[in-house]
């Protein structure tokens, strides 16, 4: 089933000084629990297509449906709601809540959704202890290495078992052991909690892991490979 | 939650929060210090004035206050004295007979103001009893007199004295006397000091011809913020078309004048400090909003409203005024309360200089609450003000630019 479509997707930035052109016509579609990659080299457009997919950002042209739903017509305050329950965002780095602790990163969104404080409490336990971050609970961002803070931020992604996991970039700082752990985490989320990934990245070790790879190149999509 | 992320989010960074906090303390300290100073002198200022001069409330004839002549007396009643004195929070109400007299001892003579008065209402009213500095009291029945040291010392007499007093009487009959001098009472004001005589008030009612009459009834009122209320009350209770009964603002309208004169200085001054204080604030706020805009960004992302973030932005600044005006008073609070109750007294040149202008060389503070609430309201408005603009930050941030970084 087609959860992500989008038609003729266009992005130019500054359309009254100098416009530039960040996504032009892109057609495509993504099923159910997917474990995609977008990449490309820096200003392809990847990140635009991840925020138009995300509804951060609205096309200039073309359609995109997310989930069965025309995003586009959303007002500010219903696309706040509609990521909030459908979309978990993991961006590449600093993007906890610095004044919260681990726990209470992940449960910020369960918070915001109004779950009891009993489901907020198990669900955020039960996350930091998939991403092996039992331990380290009560500790704030500071206190733990770029790597334990993506994987809170997973955990956070995850904490409302949304439909989808849009992943900006989420390795470009890390390291190698971050990111192999990193990468298996989300591929073992992807096939348990049945979310469906999309990255945006040019990092080869996630190009690797992921089982489709869209490439782009100056706004258009220049291929899509699908792994067997 | 929200109060739990604005709370946390202003400790994040604790020098800047701390400056903040201590800019917002001092502002309010040093206002509010000098704004007890303030209130301070003018309370001991009405106080002074109205006590010696008119009472806080008066009851005179219809009239008099327009022509301050014993045409305008009045004929003393029982029960007037009695409404008046058992309205509520009049504390003391002294009758009083007022006039002028030529004041004259072997070849000095001076124009002095006399007044007759019931010697014991009257020592509760002004306590006449305390500034006698040498001789006697007066008893009601006495045919003697209470003079100025200022005046005693222009006519170059002493107690023991005869002083000889002319004036004109009620309906213009001529009034003599000679009385022996009992006491001599200083004031700190010179112009009390130089001019006053002090007469039993059956005595100076014959001395003026007018017998068992009065020109005022002065009284003194538990707090002067219950002045219009008595005025109010006895307004209601006598006759208007015989008596009239007038508040201290209305019978000392000069003094009111140049309350309200140095009340607006102290207001400009205090309008320049908070104006000074909000540019720091404001600093605080510029740098709050910008170094966050990408945090801001990631938390709408994830699914918070923005109007939910601009709660949060509004609880942190209204924390920080909140916890510099309690910094402010907590440290101004002891330094009032002793100086409330131990007054900063001048000597020397400062003394000489504060007497020469007929005031007490006396610097006393007031503890009104409004004091502390007055500083506590400035500081939340000029916060609340402020506030706009992370709020209107808020408004304008576009997420997808803000998660940009």
């Amino acid at each position: 089933m087609k959860v992500i479509k989008a038609n003729q997707l266009t992005k130019v930035y500054n359309e009254s000084k100098i416009p530039v052109t960040a996504l032009s016509g892109v057609d495509i579609e993504i099923s159910e629990g997917e474990f995609t990659a977008i990449v490309g080299p820096s200003g392809s457009g990847k990140s635009t297509l991840l925020n138009i997919i995300g509804g951060l950002d609205n096309p200039t042209s073309g359609y995109i449906e997310v989930g069965g739903l025309d995003i586009s017509t959303l007002s500010e305050n219903q696309l706040i709601d509609f990521r909030m329950n459908n979309i978990g965002f993991v961006f590449q780095s600093y993007n906890l809540i610095p004044v919260l602790t681990a726990k209470e990163n992940v449960t910020f969104i369960l918070l915001l959704q109004k779950k009891s404080k009993q489901e907020m409490n198990a669900r955020a336990e039960e996350l930091l202890n998939k991403v092996g971050l039992g331990d380290r609970m009560n500790n704030r961002p500071n206190e733990l290495s770029g790597g334990q803070q993506q994987r809170v931020a997973v955990a956070r992604a995850l904490a409302s078992k949304p439909k989808f996991i849009l992943a900006d970039e989420p390795t470009a700082n890390l390291d190698s052991v971050s990111t192999a752990n990193l990468l298996d985490l989300m591929a073992e989320m992807n096939a348990t909690e049945k979310a469906t990934f999309v990255f945006s990245t040019h990092d080869q070790r996630v190009i690797d892991k992921a089982r489709r790879v869209i490439t782009l190149e100056d706004g258009k999509i220049k291929s899509d490979e699908i792994k067997s | 939650m929200y109060f739990k992320l604005a709370w946390r989010n202003i400790w994040r960074n604790k020098r800047r929060t701390w400056i903040t906090v201590a800019a917002i303390g001092f502002a309010v300290f040093f206002s509010s210090f000098m704004k007890s100073a303030q209130l301070g002198s003018y309370e001991r200022m009405i106080d002074n004035v109205a006590r010696f001069f008119t009472g806080y409330a008066q009851v005179h004839a219809l009239g008099y206050w327009d022509d301050k002549t014993l045409d305008f007396s009045f004929e003393a009643n029982e029960d007037l004295i009695h409404t008046v004195r058992k309205s509520a929070h009049v504390e003391v109400a002294a009758p009083r007979i007022e006039s002028f007299a030529l004041a004259s001892f072997v070849n000095q003579t001076k124009g002095s103001l006399v007044l007759g008065i019931d010697p014991e209402a009257e020592n509760q009213l002004t306590k006449l009893k305390s500034k006698l500095v040498a001789g006697d009291y007066l008893e009601a029945d006495d045919k003697a007199v209470l003079i100025g040291e200022g005046l005693a010392s222009y006519l170059k007499m002493d107690v023991g004295d005869t002083l000889v007093m002319i004036s004109t009487g009620f309906h213009g009959v001529n009034a003599a006397g000679k009385y022996v001098v009992k006491g001599l009472v200083k004031f700190p004001t010179p112009d009390m000091n130089n001019q006053i005589i002090y007469l039993p008030l059956r005595e100076a009612q014959w001395f003026y011809g007018a017998e068992n009459r009065l020109t005022n009834i002065a009284m003194i009122v538990d707090q002067v913020d219950n002045t219009n209320m008595v005025v109010d009350k006895l307004k209601s209770e006598l006759d208007t078309e015989i008596y009239e009964i007038m508040g201290w603002e209305e019978l000392l309208p000069e003094l009111v004048e140049s309350i309200e004169l140095d009340y607006v200085g102290g207001l400009i001054m205090r309008y320049i400090l908070y104006t000074v204080i909000a540019f720091g604030i404001f600093g605080t706020f510029l740098m709050m909003v910008n170094e966050r805009k990408y945090e801001f960004g990631i938390m709408m992302a994830v699914g918070m409203h923005r109007y939910s973030l601009q709660i949060v932005v509004f609880m942190e600044t209204i924390l920080i005024a909140i916890t510099g005006t309690i910094m402010g008073i907590l440290v101004s609070l002891p330094l009032i309360v002793y100086f409330y109750f131990n007054p900063i007294y001048f000597t020397g040149e400062y003394a000489t200089m504060f007497e020469s202008y007929g005031m007490e060389p006396i610097m006393p503070f007031s503890m009104d609450s409004e004091i502390f609430t007055g500083q506590g309201t400035a500081v939340l408005i000029i916060a609340s003000i402020l506030a706009l603009y992370p709020l209107f930050a808020i408004f304008r941030l576009k997420i997808n630019q803000a998660i940009r970084g």
